[in-house]
């Protein structure tokens, strides 16, 4: 128990140690990671040491993250930040805001990018130049356009029905799936359809933003979200991103991610070389083959210090139910439902008790280790040798002396075989501990699987299948050390 | 061959009966093995325990060493009664050979033969004197020592039992059927080594055999056992006289 605790401590520590790292957070999108990017680079080439937490998933975790202080950053919208963490009614201006946040969270906001990531109608720029259609008042001297929206645009507040009597649209519309919008709107199935006035498909498939002339929707400004405690060349750094990204270029950049897919970093970039908030010559701190490195020492130090932990507490408590049998059988079971919890909801489990990151990680890996190390221990003691357990007590050796120098020799390849059984089992678990941001090598496949991005996932995916057979290699290696010849386990 | 840091020295033992058995009984549920025996050892002599399989005979040997406490009836060790719960420390007084051996795998022969030397904490000094003094009195060479059992021939690995079992220089020693599992050979090689040690390390010998010729050829005394009770004992005469009339107890 020390050691969990003293390893513990050097976790924490290592998180919260030196004023020069900053921690980006990333909403699990592709603008989120995008804009997250920007941050990190801008930071990088200001001197400090970024410490990328992507993958926090929606809005909720990203802003506890950054409240609790285990992010320093993250991009946010102003919009969400209304409506979800102030809860208020309808958005407020910037200042507003920004006094608000301060007040109540000792956080700030940048001033905004630039783009308005609202929501939108949009239609083929074809049409719109041929009816001469550029705000959705427009609409109005139009009633034979069809319209198709999402059933969550049909519904909501800030939707159809509400924008059809603030704008006196006479047209009626028909819901339909998101994803087939587009589809329908090249299809002139439909005219028009909402969006996110920065996705990238609409560059892509030639449409264009009616102007919100009469400001119906409410404003998603995208701004830096960071805590009042950072330095103040960091929050200037910050700020250099303030009025720099149209609709337009979110747009062209989102686009790239999606259909020339390209990686995050490098779409963020060339993006900042083009503005000139980047030199040319400024080292990429994120090249992929660094990044993969990085990722692989933070899943190995993740599975690393969950195992030693669990041999530290599994073999001493398998030691003490052999001897005490009435205990293992209780001890074991308990272990071994432990072990049925699926991951995922193990790890989500954690969250309530230790929040996010790497501890919470280090203590369901922990677990997971425990009953196949705890089984072989005690099944490796009891499986040794009666006639050997017989002279040990026959020529005078006590139970403890018995232990130590006949029956824990005797069962160390059974034990070993648990220990490298847990490894394994946990490099493979591990990928999944990124969903609760506690880095490694999960983090690419669990991007690439929100961006259905195949690349990505390989790219985490292979390591950490290598990382396994390491593993195999590394425990088949301790035992051609620290066991006998004569005494080895038949590899199968 | 200096052994005065090997703890127990059989000199320092001076009351006669070394191992007594008052009215030993003993049973597991319904099955009676041993009914009412009694017995004092020789003292420094060998004493062969005779019967067929099932008589009792190994009962009896882990009675005396307490792996089996009887169900009534005392043992005396050394002129006491057996005291079970300091009874490991006891044991190291008395050695302990087996027919299956029981040489540790994970051992070399040097430390299989030591072990017990480093429980009662000798001097390394004394702990490489005593390896070679026995050693030489098995005759096996010392290229042995950092082997491990199984690149040993059963013969061998049973040398290296008994010397495993004299180590501390015991005052007693107890034997099951040790020789049971070796050729004719071999036993006749291993005999003269006991018989040899027994002249310079006297010692109270328990021998459980169903052999009568190995009997014959070790034992001062002998007790025969038949479904847990002494139907015959006496002294080498009376064993041959025994022998001579072919009588199958």
């Amino acid at each position: 128990m020390r050691l969990i605790f003293l390893l513990c401590c050097m976790l924490t520590f290592r998180v919260s140690l030196g004023q020069q790292t900053i921690r980006v957070g990333a909403k699990h999108f592709n603008e989120g990671y995008i804009l997250s990017e920007m941050i990190s680079q801008i930071l990088e080439a200001g001197g400090y040491t970024v410490d990328r937490k992507f993958n926090l998933g929606g809005t909720m975790v990203s802003f506890e993250a950054l409240r609790t202080g285990a992010i320093d950053v993250y991009p946010e919208y102003t919009g969400t930040i209304a409506a979800e963490i102030l809860k208020s009614e309808r958005s407020a201006p910037w200042e507003v805001l920004s006094a608000q946040l301060l007040n109540k969270f000792q956080l700030e906001i940048s001033p905004p990018y630039g783009f308005n990531n609202t929501y939108a109608l949009v239609m083929s720029a074809e049409l719109s130049e041929r009816l001469n259609v550029e705000n959705i008042s427009d609409l109005k001297n139009h009633p034979g356009l069809k319209i198709g929206v999402s059933y969550e645009f049909l519904e909501r507040n800030d939707g159809w029905k509400n924008l059809a009597v603030a704008y006196g649209l006479p047209q009626q519309a028909i819901g339909l799936e998101h994803g087939l919008a587009y589809q329908a709107i090249i299809e002139n199935k439909i005219n028009i359809t909402d969006a996110y006035a920065t996705d990238g498909e609409i560059n892509h498939y030639k449409l264009v933003l009616l102007k919100d002339d009469k400001e119906f929707f409410s404003a998603y400004q995208a701004v830096s979200f960071y805590s009042a405690k950072l330095p103040d060349r960091a929050k200037k750094l910050l700020n250099s991103l303030s009025s720099k990204i149209t609709e337009a270029e979110m747009q062209q950049l989102n686009a790239k991610a999606l259909f020339e897919k390209k990686s995050h970093s490098e779409i963020a970039r060339s993006f900042l070389i083009l503005k000139g908030i980047l030199n040319q010559d400024s080292k990429s701190q994120s090249r992929d083959s660094a990044l993969i490195l990085k990722k692989t020492g933070e899943h190995i130090t993740l599975t690393l210090i969950a195992l030693l932990a669990s041999i530290s507490v599994a073999v001493p408590l398998g030691i003490l139910l052999y001897r005490f049998p009435r205990l293992s059988k209780v001890a074991l079971y308990f272990a071994g439902i432990l072990q049925t919890i699926p991951s995922i909801a193990l790890l989500a489990l954690m969250i309530p008790l230790v929040g996010i990151g790497k501890l919470p990680a280090v203590i369901a890996l922990f677990f997971y280790s425990l009953l196949p190390i705890l089984r072989n221990t005690v099944v490796g003691l009891h499986t040794v040798d009666p006639v050997l357990k017989n002279v040990a007590s026959g020529i005078g050796l006590n139970a403890w002396q018995k232990l130590w120098l006949v029956e824990i020799p005797l069962s160390k390849p059974m034990i070993l075989t648990g220990i490298r059984t847990a490894a394994v089992i946990n490099v493979g678990t591990a990928t999944l501990a990124a969903f609760i941001g506690a880095g490694g090598l999960g983090e690419f496949i669990v991007t690439g699987l929100a961006l259905n991005n195949m690349n990505m996932i390989l790219t985490g995916a292979i390591p950490s299948a290598i990382l396994a057979i390491i593993t195999e290699l590394v425990f088949e290696f301790i035992e051609w050390v620290a066991v006998p010849r004569h005494l080895q386990r038949r590899t199968l | 061959m200096d052994t005065r840091d090997i703890p127990y020295n059989n000199q320092t033992i001076n009351d006669e009966s070394v191992i007594s058995l008052e009215n030993i009984a003993q049973g597991y549920g319904d099955k009676r093995v041993l009914a009412d025996i009694s017995y004092n050892f020789q003292k420094n002599k060998i004493t062969a325990i005779l019967g067929k399989s099932g008589s009792g005979k190994t009962t009896l040997l882990q009675t005396i060493n307490g792996m089996v406490k009887p169900k009534s009836g005392i043992v005396k060790l050394f002129g006491q009664p057996i005291r079970y719960e300091s009874i490991h420390a006891t044991r190291l007084k008395i050695g302990y050979v087996v027919q299956n051996i029981g040489l540790f795998p994970h051992l070399t022969i040097q430390k299989n033969m030591s072990v017990l030397a480093h429980i009662a904490k000798a001097e390394t000094k004394s702990i490489v004197a005593r390896i070679n003094y026995l050693m030489d009195l098995v005759q096996l060479p010392s290229t042995y020592l950092m082997k491990y059992p199984h690149q040993l021939s059963g013969g061998e690995q049973q040398r290296v039992g008994l010397c495993r079992a004299m180590f501390l220089n015991p005052p007693v020693l107890l034997m099951d059927e040790p020789f049971a599992s070796l050729d004719d050979e071999t036993k006749g090689s291993i005999f003269q080594d006991m018989l040899k040690s027994q002249k310079n390390e006297p010692r109270t010998v328990v021998l459980i055999t169903h052999n009568k010729q190995e009997a014959l050829t070790l034992a001062d005394y002998f007790v025969w056992l038949r479904e847990g009770k002494i139907v015959r004992q006496g002294d080498k005469e009376q064993l041959k006289q025994l022998l001579s009339e072919n009588i199958d107890l």
